[in-house]
């Protein structure tokens, strides 16, 4: 049982970091008490989606910026889509960056959406990280027999 | 198909009186992003709708076309082959009287306007949350006692 406590402790603290540092917020928690006994791989799916959709919409805007003469529309199409995205699944970062995004993109201004090309990406990368050490947690709790706690 | 399993669910779940009255809700997400689809699908489902998706506008109205109806459908604005508001208009104007809910990430007033006058009930930005659900439930429930 001490194993257990050890790593639900370590999970919740783990949890909170995440929203404290602005990767995660509400929504995130809205997306976990989605999950139940029915669908327990939920949020782990959906996380999945999300990346393929970062992936996607990434690459999509790099080779939109690389074009001789930029589609800047085309550009904030993508932006726009991984905002939504990001939003929906509490990915507060990675949503701010798209904020900023596609006022560069207004503005037709090239370097600065390819510095936000950068952000994203960064900020993409690093909540991948993140919420798989947060999943990986998840598995060794419920290896260890115990259950996931509740985020409130 | 998962029936009447709302009342299992933990912290969303209602009354018992109005599962049985969502049990008989139905509803189609339409938007041309797979997460978003899981996520409405999975939301929808734990307040007790029978759900169907769409990638995009044109499968919609098919599935209209193929005599399918739905209470409820939550459009999302920008999808490839036919946009949220394009098909909105289309099902108005084959006469579909459903519940039609714009669920788009659009942020000028001007945008959601233009949705609006497409033809749908109401427009939430993304993300849907809990309380926008609850919403479109009642409004959907008031409907139904009314005819």
């Amino acid at each position: 049982m001490d194993v257990v406590n050890q790593l639900q402790r370590q999970f919740l603290d783990y949890s909170a970091s995440l929203h404290r540092e602005g990767f995660l917020d509400d929504q995130f928690t809205q997306l976990q008490k989605l999950q139940d006994e029915n669908s327990p791989d939920f949020v782990v799916e959906v996380a999945s989606l999300f990346f393929e959709d970062c992936e996607k919409l990434i690459n999509n805007m790099a080779r939109a910026l690389e074009q001789q003469g930029v589609d800047f529309k085309q550009v904030d199409a993508s932006v726009h889509q991984l905002k939504g995205s990001s939003s929906s699944i509490g990915a507060m970062r990675v949503k701010n960056v798209c904020i900023a995004f596609r006022s560069f993109c207004e503005a037709q201004n090239r370097e600065g959406c390819l510095r936000c090309l950068q952000q994203v990406t960064h900020e993409y990368s690093l909540l991948k990280n993140k919420l798989q050490t947060l999943f990986r947690l998840e598995q060794q709790i419920l290896a260890a027999g115990g259950s996931v706690p509740a985020i409130e | 198909m998962m029936l009447g399993n709302c009342a299992t669910s933990s912290s969303l779940s209602t009354t018992s009186d109005e599962d049985i009255v969502n049990n008989n809700l139905t509803a189609l997400v339409v938007d041309d992003s797979p997460m978003i689809r899981k996520l409405h699908d999975m939301h929808l489902k734990k307040f007790g709708l029978k759900v169907q998706v769409a990638e995009n506008g044109k499968n919609a109205i098919d599935l209209f076309r193929c005599g399918a109806s739905f209470n409820l459908i939550l459009m999302d604005k920008e999808m490839p082959i036919m946009d949220g508001a394009e098909a909105t208009r289309e099902l108005r104007t084959m006469g579909v009287t459903s519940m039609i809910v714009g669920v788009t990430s659009l942020d000028s007033i001007f945008d959601r306007q233009a949705f609006m006058e497409a033809g749908l009930d109401h427009c939430f930005t993304k993300p849907l949350t809990t309380e926008n659900i609850n919403f479109l439930l009642q409004e959907l429930n008031k409907n139904n006692e009314e005819n």
